[in-house]
């Protein structure tokens, strides 16, 4: 056995560039696998490290450089790590496994990662190393930038990117003359089409920037070592000469090979690596800017920080997840700009484009379509949707449903709690973001700097915001778009992994329980390497659901992997007494239960009785311990109110009574809801019912609603009422009672086989499509059936929760330890 | 014979023999009403044994009602996780609520109050 890896002794793990992409991987092994290695870092710059993005704002005068730490110097003590800062490492010995330093410092590896960044790319014009031609890639940069600032003069920038961009707005705010150089046509060619630039050119002019497009540099001119002027040829032939004090460079970067290269590792424009990040020798790992990965090399944070999870999760020896390329999006940060990009825009065969232009109102936006999926989209002056759109993108979502409103984008679709503001850009620092948590645009913008966060679980856990009923994630997502760039990428939801505990996305999850017949959490956890012991709050209950659902009659229910709520089956309220909710078939109920509730009421002295929206009654502010005996003596069936289950069906009066009922509603409801009731599901289901197109039941926003017409019943599936209000989409129309139940059952019965836990069908719908649910549901009648019927299974011999409870003479779940 | 948290305690509390272990659920808890106020006696997969003041440092809310995974709980309120261990919130969510030391003796619990 090696020494280095026997019991007693760390391995050793060194870390050359203590850059953003590097420490990220350091974060991440932190995370899953704090003690495996002993550490090493080494780092050519002199500071500890900080978020490269945000140079542009202490640039502009927005930020200061203290503000951008993002990992100081007690960071890598607090962890054990020996940093070694204002070091470059120029030696790598790969056969005795050992890197040098510059200064002659020397450090043993059983694990080598690279983390070189880039190197920003120098014209090779005559006047190149002229003093005061620098480019913008680091603290030092910066800082020579703002110092040549404070005497004014011309700026010139070479590079009409998103660096050279915010190079130019930065020094122009620093009160420089500054123009832009930039040889192609348009600004941002590879992000923007030329509309989009145009329109950004546009707003920088008006900020004072000056432009010179199609123009090539040919001489940097110098006086006494110091740069002075720059001459150009213009598009038609001509020469023109501009004066300048300082030169910025921004025409590129090159992935910095240089030291990889030395030791004969393979590169090809970049450190070769593979999906799991190991370059051509094993005991060597390359993450960020520096590496090709299958042929492409990236200059974003946000994939960067993907291989970085990749990497550590196999320096971890955990062995799983690969990196599989990332689709980019871009967000210039020039504040008051809003401009949005991802994807592939520039369109071509095959391909359609959706366009909205509003040349007034300074708004563009194009969605490039091809196969009814987004492939690329362009936003400019409304970059609301940019997230949504990148989302649908990502996530290879059909867009043939949505395609009348696409354009409109994701609030038209209708959601509440935040004032009907949409757009980030326009609102005060001191508007409300989230109403749930009462946390304003201001205190978000604050975190995300000083806490360098970058994904929305970041800001979710440290401000709370769009944390509880996340109706203003979108919003959210904007402002974190807006402060980080292209840093920002939306988590990709079709692989997203169950929770922290295991990176197994919930299909794979579901898959392996029915595949392999797993019958419990914990065999479902051994079976599939749960890093954590015994889960979280998030996967136990999903694991709990999804065991019950495959196996409805041999699966044990673990209580203690339900929520409170489904635990102690009332719901919790604020000062830790219960509310009851008594179930009354579609809402309909008589003198001698409404009397049983008045006792009731009376006796355990309920202080509040309500009428709910979904037409019963709800008793706020019960005892725990009471729980049992109301329930015995309101003798009425539970109402699930606190479940993640079947809870109402409203109905309207219907034909029985009303005068222009055409079916009998009422009926109708009740049959559904004696059929549903004690129905888990993946979140809470419910119903209605109206006699005739009126519908005063509200059909139209339920999980399922169902319309009397003269020659039967119309179904409608997917709506919801609740924060993200959607109309129920057309499912078919029905003859009879029997295939009201058939048809309401087989599509219930498909959401709790295929949605993930806590998808209402909304949710579910938009992901699988309407034209999926038809399939399984209306047009193979033999699917339809197979359904219904493992629906009726399930359902078979199910116990009312209240009843059993009640009837047991010790509950030591609801009583309180004497002491 | 397992001792959680000793440290700090008052002088004139005592020892109490509070429930055998098998009265709590494995991943549950148990509430204890005291002069004090409620205490939450929680019961880990491994059979370790916490108790801590049932009031979540956030809103107040029930530690008791809430789901326990490893030396955690999630409040039931706001989900926010609590360490058994010591009652602090887990980071980035700040703030401490009272824990109490607790010692095992032949399958009974008892708690220093
Ligand atoms: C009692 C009631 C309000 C009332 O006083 O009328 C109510 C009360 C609560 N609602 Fe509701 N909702 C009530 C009708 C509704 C309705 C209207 C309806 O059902 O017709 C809606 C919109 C319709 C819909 O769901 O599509 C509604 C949308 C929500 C939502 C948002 C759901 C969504 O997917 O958008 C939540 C949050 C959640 O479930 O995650 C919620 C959550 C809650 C919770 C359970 C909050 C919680 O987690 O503790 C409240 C429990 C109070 C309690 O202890 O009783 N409540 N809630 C209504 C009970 C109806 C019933 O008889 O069961
Ligand atoms: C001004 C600016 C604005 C940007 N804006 C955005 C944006 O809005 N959104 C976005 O996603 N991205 C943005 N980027 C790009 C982003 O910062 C980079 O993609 C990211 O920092 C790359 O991470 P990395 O770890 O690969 O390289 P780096 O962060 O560059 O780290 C590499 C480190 O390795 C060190 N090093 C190199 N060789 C050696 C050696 N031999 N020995 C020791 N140390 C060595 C370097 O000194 C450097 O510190 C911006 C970049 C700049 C410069
Ligand atoms: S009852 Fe519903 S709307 Fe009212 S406060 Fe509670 S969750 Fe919000
Ligand atoms: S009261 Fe515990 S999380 Fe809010």
């Amino acid at each position: 056995m090696n020494m280095a890896e026997s019991k007693n002794m760390r391995r050793r793990l060194v870390l050359v560039g203590n850059g953003m992409a590097g420490v990220k991987t350091l974060e991440e092994l932190m995370k899953i696998a704090p003690d495996t290695y002993d550490i090493t870092v080494f780092g050519a710059e002199p500071h500890a490290n900080y978020n490269r993005i945000l140079l542009s704002p202490v640039l502009a005068g927005e930020m200061t450089l203290s503000d951008i730490m993002l990992n100081d110097e007690a960071w890598y003590a607090g962890h054990g790590i020996h940093l070694h800062l204002g070091k470059r490492i120029v030696r790598i010995d790969r056969r005795a496994k050992r890197v040098i330093a510059d200064d002659g410092t020397v450090a043993d590896y059983d694990r080598l990662l690279l983390a070189t960044g880039s190197n920003p790319f120098m014209l090779p014009v005559p006047g190149a190393a002229l003093g005061g031609v620098i480019s913008y890639r680091d603290i030092a940069d910066t800082e020579a930038m703002i110092a040549a600032s404070s005497t004014g003069g011309h700026a010139i920038v070479i590079g009409g990117g998103l660096l050279g961009l915010e190079a130019a707005n930065g020094l122009r705010l620093r009160g420089m003359d500054v123009t832009v150089v930039h040889l192609m046509p348009w600004l941002m060619e590879r992000q923007l089409d030329r509309t989009a630039s145009g329109m950004l050119q546009r707003s920088l002019e008006e900020r004072g920037l000056a432009f010179a497009l199609e123009a090539q540099t040919q001489e940097i001119v110098g006086r006494d070592g110091r740069v002075a002027a720059i001459r150009l040829k213009r598009s038609d032939g001509s020469i023109d000469e501009l004066p300048a004090d300082l030169v910025v460079m921004a025409v590129g970067i090159r992935p910095n090979t240089t030291l990889a290269e030395s030791c004969g590792l393979h590169c090809n424009r970049g450190i070769v690596v593979n999906d799991t990040l190991q370059t051509f020798d094993p005991a060597v790992y390359a993450v960020g800017e520096c590496v090709s990965h299958r042929g492409a090399s990236y200059g974003l944070v946000a994939p960067l920080f993907e291989m970085a999870k990749v990497c550590a999760n196999h320096l971890a020896q955990y062995g799983i997840g690969r990196y599989q390329g990332s689709v980019t999006s871009t967000k210039l940060k020039v504040t008051g700009i809003d401009l949005f990009s991802g994807g592939d825009f520039s369109g071509g065969e095959g391909t359609e484009e959706i366009v909205l232009q509003d040349a007034m109102g300074g708004i563009y936006k194009k969605l490039v379509i091809r196969d009814e999926r987004i492939i690329g989209s362009v936003l400019y002056g409304d970059t609301a949707d940019g997230a949504w759109y990148f989302q649908l993108m990502r996530d290879r979502q059909s867009i043939a449903e949505i395609r009348d409103h696409l354009m409109f984008g994701q609030n038209h679709l209708g959601n509440t709690g935040h004032q009907g503001e949409t757009r980030a850009a326009s609102m005060a620092d001191s508007a409300e973001v989230c109403g749930c948590n009462g946390v304003c645009k201001g205190a978000i913008v604050k975190a995300i700097t000083e806490k360098g966060l970058f994904t929305l679980d970041d800001v979710r856990k440290h401000t709370k915001a769009s944390s509880s009923c996340g109706s203003c994630t979108g919003l959210v997502e904007q402002i974190l778009a807006s402060t980080v760039g292209g840093a920002y990428q939306p988590a990709d939801t079709t692989n997203k992994p169950m929770c922290g505990c295991t990176d197994l996305t919930h299909e794979t999850v579901r898959a392996a329980i029915v595949e392999r017949h797993l019958l419990s959490i914990p065999v479902v956890m051994r079976t599939l390497e749960w890093r954590t012991p015994n889960g979280c709050a998030s996967c136990r209950p999903a694991l709990n659901y999804y065991l019950l659902c495959a196996w409805p009659k041999e699966f044990t229910d673990d209580p203690q992997s339900r929520f409170i709520n489904e635990r102690a089956h009332a719901n919790i309220q604020k000062d830790g007494t219960f509310s009851v909710v008594p179930r009354m078939f579609g809402g309909v109920t008589n003198s001698s239960e409404l009397r049983r509730i008045a006792d009731v009421v009376d006796k355990y002295r309920i202080p509040t009785v309500k009428v709910t929206g979904g037409q019963r009654i709800d008793l706020l502010g019960v005892k725990k311990a009471d729980l049992p005996d109301v329930w015995r003596e309101l003798d009425m069936p539970s109402g699930h109110a606190y479940a993640k289950a079947l809870r109402t069906v409203k109905t309207c009066v219907g034909s029985e009574w009303c005068r222009f009922g055409v079916q009998d509603s009422t009926q109708m409801g009740i049959d559904l809801e004696k059929m549903l009731w004690k129905m888990y599901s993946p979140h809470k289901v419910k119903l209605a019912v109206s006699g005739c197109p009126r519908n005063c039941a509200e059909s139209g926003i339920k999980d399922v609603g169902v319309i009397g017409v003269d020659s039967g019943w119309e179904l409608y599936v997917a709506g919801n009422g609740g924060i993200k209000t959607e109309v129920a989409q057309f499912l078919c129309k029905v003859a009879t009672r029997e295939e009201v139940l058939e048809y309401t059952g087989a599509f219930l019965q498909l959401y709790r086989e295929e949605a993930r836990y806590l998808d209402r069908t909304v949710h579910y719908v938009q992901r699988v499509g309407m034209e999926h649910v038809k399939a399984r549901v209306v047009v193979d009648a033999a699917s339809r059936g197979d359904l219904y019927r493992r629906l009726l299974f399930a359902l078979q011999d199910e116990r009312d929760p209240w009843v059993e409870i009640a009837a047991r003479t010790a509950r030591p779940e609801f009583e309180v330890l004497p002491l | 014979m397992n001792v959680n948290a000793s440290a700090g305690v008052a002088t004139t509390s005592k020892w109490r023999s509070v429930c055998a272990v098998t009265d709590i659920p494995r991943l549950g808890a148990r509430v204890l009403r005291t002069d004090d106020g409620d205490v939450a006696v929680f019961r880990a997969e491994d059979d370790t044994v916490f108790a801590l003041a049932d009031k979540c440092p956030h809103k107040g809310g029930p530690l008791s009602q809430g789901i326990v995974h490893g030396h955690k709980v999630a409040c039931p309120l706001h989900n926010w996780s609590i360490g058994l261990e010591d009652g602090c919130a887990i980071a980035p969510d700040e703030g401490c609520t009272r824990s109490y030391p607790v010692r095992i003796e032949a399958g009974v619990v008892y708690l220093q109050l």
